[in-house]
């Protein structure tokens, strides 16, 4: 074999093996959705998400873990949307070359990297302790809030910088003035792709365990939270619960519940997806 | 593809034998053959169907306004649009007799055959020796002498090596872009093409370099087949034998460069090279 | 007027960004405090060289080497399946692929990583687990081998899709260059592009690593809760994670030691991740400007 059939065979070598990687990693999702619908599907019905958790398996339901979820992505909503939009409006469109800018976006890059349980210690001290909110539904939304902030802010940024720069000129030719301008023109012009990051965010928010298991939420609530003050289970928590326990019909439970909660999750990336790519097209 | 390339290996074996007249070794330059070639990018006809003969040891011109398919096909020679999403060719284009759009043909292989230098100066992010050794080093050379003597020749051929024989260890990325574009000249030459295509390799530098390489152009012409596409009328009427005008993906008139220039034969032509659309 | 609500809506957008700073110091005072007070009781020296760590038994003992060595532990095996994994997945679909196929597979393959954590946990514990020790009998049922795993599994997007990233982002020329002179698409990847990208890769490796060892879910459900200074990926560790998590279900007075034990193992965990990302982001804006 000359060295050009070898450079040849390796190419061809390197190519299958690609392949092969790129699929592992999807067939092996496939294979473990695949088992887990097979180990909880049956166990799905109305009153397994209608029930309240109870001692034994087979009465158990996830009722107040799935009412806790929706709370704290209600409240997460509500608090890290907002700021999180203003952040990354003023770091984009304000903010002048200068070294407080320069912190900032060090900084932002840092908490990304931040692992989640550190967010759960934080809010532990600061909501939980000095806030004295206690284990509630609110200093777990806060600090998930904290945890999606730099999401929320880095998608907001990019939104904005892919406006083009004519539409602002045409705005400030108007005579519309910086606010006016954003109001009117950028946000709603970068409105799908805030979205896509926002909701991104959020999905992430739903899957999170381990902060909110420091904050202290609890696995077991015999009824769902009707203030931000009360104390909540959320499914994730529900689900590591049911994992700890050696019954097998705790795993049945598991299972079930963790497709309730993928199929939160693959819904929330799939309307992302679908807004960013129907946002994507309005610019090419 | 072996008998294909074997033979332009055979070719290279005589060309050893072939002196000129100061006894140095001379390389052998190919001819180039385009038989009623049609391309298409997805939907769109991007060349319309072109014949073409370009004789060794020339410099042939390919001009013509933008998107008029000139560059297309020039990168049909090396097969560098292979990788275009959506590419389809018929027709055949034949060096030295051989179809290089046949099925069996080892496409890396006849790209050694065929250097490019392209529009933007490309050199690697590597050292001026490592990228002028490239093209031997993937061919397995590791012999360091060797290596030496070749990347040496080939400077000197792109007329570099008395600007950058102290520092060959530097970055590549650290010389001007005229020092850049002769550079990926000599990386071309280093692998001692027949053929070397030219897609616009003076529409990016001042002029100093461009007159540079315009007159490495004019002398690398007894060694090797040239084909260069430019938007610059006055350099293909210095530097070319032929000239080919091509628009709207057709070949309009192929000709000696000053019948081209002095006494086109067809309307279009005259519009073009006296500026009055392009 | 006008002007007067200008300034107002911008000090408040700016009090936005603002809170992420906020969020920073906080973070780093809530750790350092906590970890002083920890510190009064239990000496520094103790605490980076001893060998146990029992603060919930009678007889304490305080030393972070054994959390420390089942969280690298863990990581390594993570990456050690993700890096040859997820580089050569963004080889491919960078240099090889079409790009209608890259175009679907490139989200297809970040869901890898929108999976909740615990959702991995299950699969480590019940399914790859169970399903390893029928070629390993001695393979506890708690251990770092399948936590790592299928961590590893969850950050091949990381690897993979920021080094696509970069591996797209080298001007095309340079490959064309390269395919000019007859090289083959794996010499051009191996030879011109991933060196040409080597930063940005470099900056998704840290990133996978960082993200490794902050995970916690994983570990806290498949590796264990027993911390043991040890490379053996077959028996059960205790992450630093894993602690954090052990403690914080059990119901802890604030103020007593066990409260202050995790965020000593806290600060110890952020450090580790604050350095990577600081390298990691130094690396990436060097990067930038070398392309802008």
């Amino acid at each position: 074999m000359n060295s050009i059939q070898k450079n040849r065979l390796k190419d061809q070598l390197f190519k299958y093996w690609g392949i092969a990687c790129t699929l592992i990693g999807l067939v092996l999702l496939v294979l473990f959705i695949g088992d887990i619908l097979i180990d909880g599907i049956s166990r799905i019905d109305w009153a397994f998400i209608t029930d309240l958790p109870s001692r034994k398996a087979e009465k158990s339901g996830i009722y107040t873990a799935l009412m806790g979820s929706i709370w704290i992505l209600l409240l997460t909503t509500i608090i890290a949307v907002p700021v999180g939009v203003a952040a990354g409006v003023y770091l984009e469109e304000y903010s002048k070359k200068n070294r407080l800018s320069a912190i900032l976006e060090i900084n932002i890059s840092n908490l990304a990297g931040v692992p989640s349980i550190i967010y759960g210690l934080l809010g532990l001290e600061v909501f939980v302790r000095i806030m004295s909110l206690g284990a509630s539904v609110l200093a777990g939304a806060l600090t998930l809030s904290l945890l999606i902030l730099p999401i929320i802010i880095v998608a907001t940024r990019e939104a904005v910088k892919a406006v083009p720069k004519s539409i602002r000129d045409a705005s400030y030719a108007l005579g519309a003035s910086k606010w006016q301008t954003i109001w009117y023109q950028l946000l709603p012009a970068s409105g799908g792709g805030i979205l896509t990051g926002v909701i991104l965010a959020l999905s992430r928010a739903v899957g999170e365990t381990a902060p909110l298991i420091v904050v202290g939420a609890l696995a077991y609530v015999p009824f769902a939270p009707s203030n931000p003050l009360d104390e909540f289970s959320v499914l994730p928590i529900q689900i590591f619960n049911w994992i700890s326990r050696p019954q097998h019909g705790f795993i049945e439970n598991a299972a079930a519940a963790i497709i309730i909660l993928l199929l939160i999750t693959f819904v929330m990336n799939g309307i992302a997806v679908y807004f960013r790519n129907k946002w994507q097209k309005k610019w090419k | 593809m072996e008998i294909t390339m074997n033979k332009i290996a055979d070719r290279k074996i005589d060309l050893n034998t072939i002196s000129s007249k100061d006894g140095t070794e001379l390389n052998q330059a190919s001819r180039i053959e385009a038989k009623d070639v049609k391309v298409w990018y997805g939907d769109f006809m991007a060349i319309k169907g072109i014949d073409m003969t370009i004789k060794p040891n020339t410099v042939t011109a390919f001009i013509g306004p933008s998107g008029c398919g000139k560059s297309t096909f020039l990168r049909l020679f090396n097969r560098m649009n292979d990788y275009v999403e959506g590419f389809k060719m018929e027709g055949k284009i034949k060096i030295n007799e051989d179809n290089i759009y046949k099925k069996k043909i080892n496409v890396e292989e006849l790209r050694k055959e065929i250097g490019m230098v392209f529009q933007k100066p490309n050199p690697f992010p590597k050292s001026i020796f490592e990228n002028v050794a490239y093209g031997l080093k993937i061919q397995g050379i590791t012999d360091k002498k060797f290596l030496n003597e070749r990347v040496e020749k080939a400077l000197r051929q792109a007329d570099l090596w008395e600007e950058v024989k102290g520092d060959l260890k530097k970055s590549a990325l650290a010389l001007s872009g005229g020092q850049q574009q002769r550079l990926c000249i000599a990386r071309t030459l280093a692998v001692k093409p027949s053929i070397i295509l030219m897609d616009e390799p003076t529409s990016a530098l001042d002029p100093i370099s461009t007159a540079k390489i315009e007159e490495l152009i004019h002398h690398l012409k007894e060694e090797y087949t040239i084909i260069i596409v430019t938007h610059n009328m006055q350099q293909a009427s210095r530097i070319s034998d032929y000239t080919a005008f091509f628009y709207l993906g057709e070949l309009i008139e192929f000709d000696k460069t000053k019948k081209i220039f002095t006494n086109p034969e067809k309307k279009q032509t005259e519009n073009y090279i006296t500026g009055r659309f392009g | 007027m006008r002007r007067i609500k200008e300034l107002i809506i911008e000090k408040s957008l700016l009090s936005s960004a603002l809170i992420t700073i906020a969020v920073t110091v906080g973070i780093i005072l809530v750790l350092a405090i906590e970890a002083v007070s920890f510190f009064k009781e239990v000496s520094i020296f103790d605490f980076f060289t001893d060998t146990q760590w029992t603060p919930l038994f009678t007889d304490k003992h305080y030393g972070i080497l054994p959390l420390l060595s089942g969280t690298l532990l863990t990581s390594f095996i993570a990456i050690s399946v993700a890096l040859p994994i997820g580089l050569s997945i963004s080889i491919y679909l960078s240099e090889y692929a079409p790009k209608s196929f890259r175009k679907t597979i490139k989200p297809l393959l970040e869901l890898l990583a929108a999976v909740p954590t615990v959702v991995y946990g299950f699969f480590a514990l019940i399914v790859v687990t169970p399903f390893l020790q029928q070629f390993m009998p001695n393979l506890s049922g708690f251990n770092s081998l399948s936590a790592g795993i299928v961590m590893g599994i969850m950050i091949i997007p990381f690897i993979s899709s920021l080094s696509e990233d970069a591996l797209y982002a080298v001007p095309k020329d340079l490959r064309e260059a390269s395919y000019g002179m007859g090289a083959t698409k794996f010499q051009t990847a191996f030879k011109v592009v991933v060196p040409a990208a080597s930063s940005g890769i470099i900056v998704s490796i840290i990133l996978a690593i960082s993200r490794a060892i902050g995970e916690t879910m994983i570990v806290a459900i498949a590796a264990g809760q027993q911390p043991r200074l040890t490379l053996d990926p077959t028996v059960p560790v205790e992450t630093i994670t894993a602690f954090i998590i052990q403690v914080s279900l059990g119901d802890v007075q604030h103020g007593s030691i066990e409260y202050k034990t995790i965020f000593a193992a806290g600060i110890t965990l952020f450090a580790f991740t604050f350095l990577l990302n600081t390298i990691s982001y130094q690396i990436r804006k060097k990067y930038q400007e070398k392309y802008e």
